[in-house]
């Protein structure tokens, strides 16, 4: 391929390096969107069903979802959410009724940004479930933010009003406190302040309880994951 | 004798000249995600794609490519096998490739692969450079192998994420931060650099007996 062209010339003259390099980035580059064009489909069909695996796994009993985005004073539904558009995921079970919200939060922790979804009961103003998605935390002691079963579990059932709290272990009384991981003192101050910042966020703008966007007919974290 | 010739490019890196113990290359990736034998492995297979793929290439075409422009002819053909095993992991085994993060674009500046091509591939004939790459990759995944074994078993009392202890065992945590790392190559260089030292002294002996004896 490149080699006909080089070999004719016979001084290594400026012309032939600028032909070569321009061959061998030519040949990469077309390598380089032949591999990524063969696997974006993969990659998107991963996330989105990481996605639904988490939204699935913060909201017990949860077996379908859509994602919702406050335009113009309310929460719709919606096809493919803008990027950098905020987005909660509306949860529903079998029976296509309304469970909770799965909201997506992310804020610093120790090393780097701490991403987590947490599953939101407005009715009874319960954090029902959390799951890390992405954390750089020190591995060994940070990182119980998303191995510790003990921390994990905490969120099962735990009130947001006034605020969460996250106390010394074992200090647990009341519905809105947790038990802080020892050891892991700012990573898990960091999970508790980005939920109570994300709740605050969106306090104003989820609708008030049994007037949820209903679950459209086509599910659309399907066309999510075929796009 | 081809065979042999073939044998010793492949040896020399799994032993010998082997890229870590005696080369003391590729110290950014070797420190950083060997915390887990399977981050090893990830991590040397990725290696091993990329600098058998760039020796190959390199070495084929080491004819065409001339000198003036060599390095960045290398870093070319280096860049695209790194985004194709980029690209791969992540579509393969998404959680490997999370772990890993920005070690895998970071191969592209791995020195023991440009090294190899400079040192090697683009001196020698095809069979030659792709068995060179192979040792030299065996080599290092071979090292990454050991330390994330010795890490994870300290630092997580586990295997390849099986845990092997009861539920009284304490992490060694330090083990599978980045302090562990250095400690744990230190320890491995200083028998590595022994063993040799060793060898050395005991072939010495043999040469002296055989003179005397003669």
């Amino acid at each position: 391929m490149t080699d006909v062209t080089n070999k004719q010339t016979p001084a290594p003259g400026s012309m032939r390096l600028v032909l070569t390099l321009a061959i061998a980035g030519l040949i990469s580059g077309i390598a380089i969107i032949g591999i990524y064009e063969s696997t974006l489909p993969t990659i998107t069909a991963n996330k989105a069903r990481e996605l639904r695996e988490a939204v699935f796994k913060v909201l017990p009993g949860v077996t379908q979802m859509q994602a919702l985005v406050y335009r113009d004073g309310e929460l719709v539904t919606v096809d493919a959410p803008d990027k950098d558009e905020p987005v909660v995921y509306g949860g529903y079970d079998d029976a296509r009724e309304f469970v909770g919200y799965a909201m997506p939060a992310a804020g610093p922790g120790f090393q780097d940004t701490i991403a987590i979804l947490y599953g939101y009961k407005p009715e009874e103003k319960q954090v029902v479930g959390m799951e890390v998605l992405e954390s750089r935390e020190t591995p060994g002691l940070g990182d119980k933010i998303y191995k510790d079963a003990v921390w994990v579990a905490g969120f099962s059932a735990l009130s947001v009003e006034p605020e969460i709290v996250a106390v010394k272990k074992g200090t647990k009384s009341n519905p809105n406190e947790i038990d802080a991981i020892t050891g892991a003192t700012i990573s898990s101050k960091a999970v508790v302040r980005i939920i109570n910042e994300a709740h605050t966020a969106w306090s104003g703008k989820l609708p008030p309880p049994d007037a949820e966007p209903p679950l459209r007919e086509t599910e659309p974290a399907n066309t999510e994951a075929g796009q | 004798m081809k065979k042999n010739e073939s044998y010793e490019e492949f040896i020399k890196g799994v032993w010998r000249d082997n890229p870590v113990f005696a080369q003391v290359l590729g110290m950014c990736p070797m420190l950083a995600v060997t915390n887990s034998a399977i981050n090893a492995v990830a991590m040397g297979m990725a290696t091993l794609f990329v600098l058998v793929g760039s020796s190959f290439l390199v070495s084929s075409f080491r004819n065409w490519i001339p000198k003036q422009v060599r390095i960045s002819c290398f870093i070319i053909i280096i860049a695209t096998f790194v985004t194709i095993a980029d690209y791969t992991l992540l579509a393969l085994v998404p959680k490997v490739h999370k772990e890993l993060g920005a070690f895998i674009p970071l191969i592209v500046a791995n020195c023991l692969i440009l090294g190899r091509q400079e040192a090697f591939a683009s001196r020698y004939p095809t069979r030659l450079a792709v068995m060179d790459a192979i040792g030299m990759a065996v080599g290092f995944l071979v090292a990454l192998l050991s330390l994330g074994i010795v890490r994870e078993i300290l630092g997580d009392g586990a295997l390849f994420g099986v845990k092997l202890f009861s539920e009284n065992f304490e992490p060694w945590v330090i083990m599978i931060l980045p302090p562990g790392g250095f400690l744990t190559l230190g320890v491995i260089l200083l028998f590595f650099n022994w063993f040799k030292f060793k060898k050395d002294e005991f072939l010495e002996e043999v040469a002296e007996a055989e003179r005397s004896g003669n």
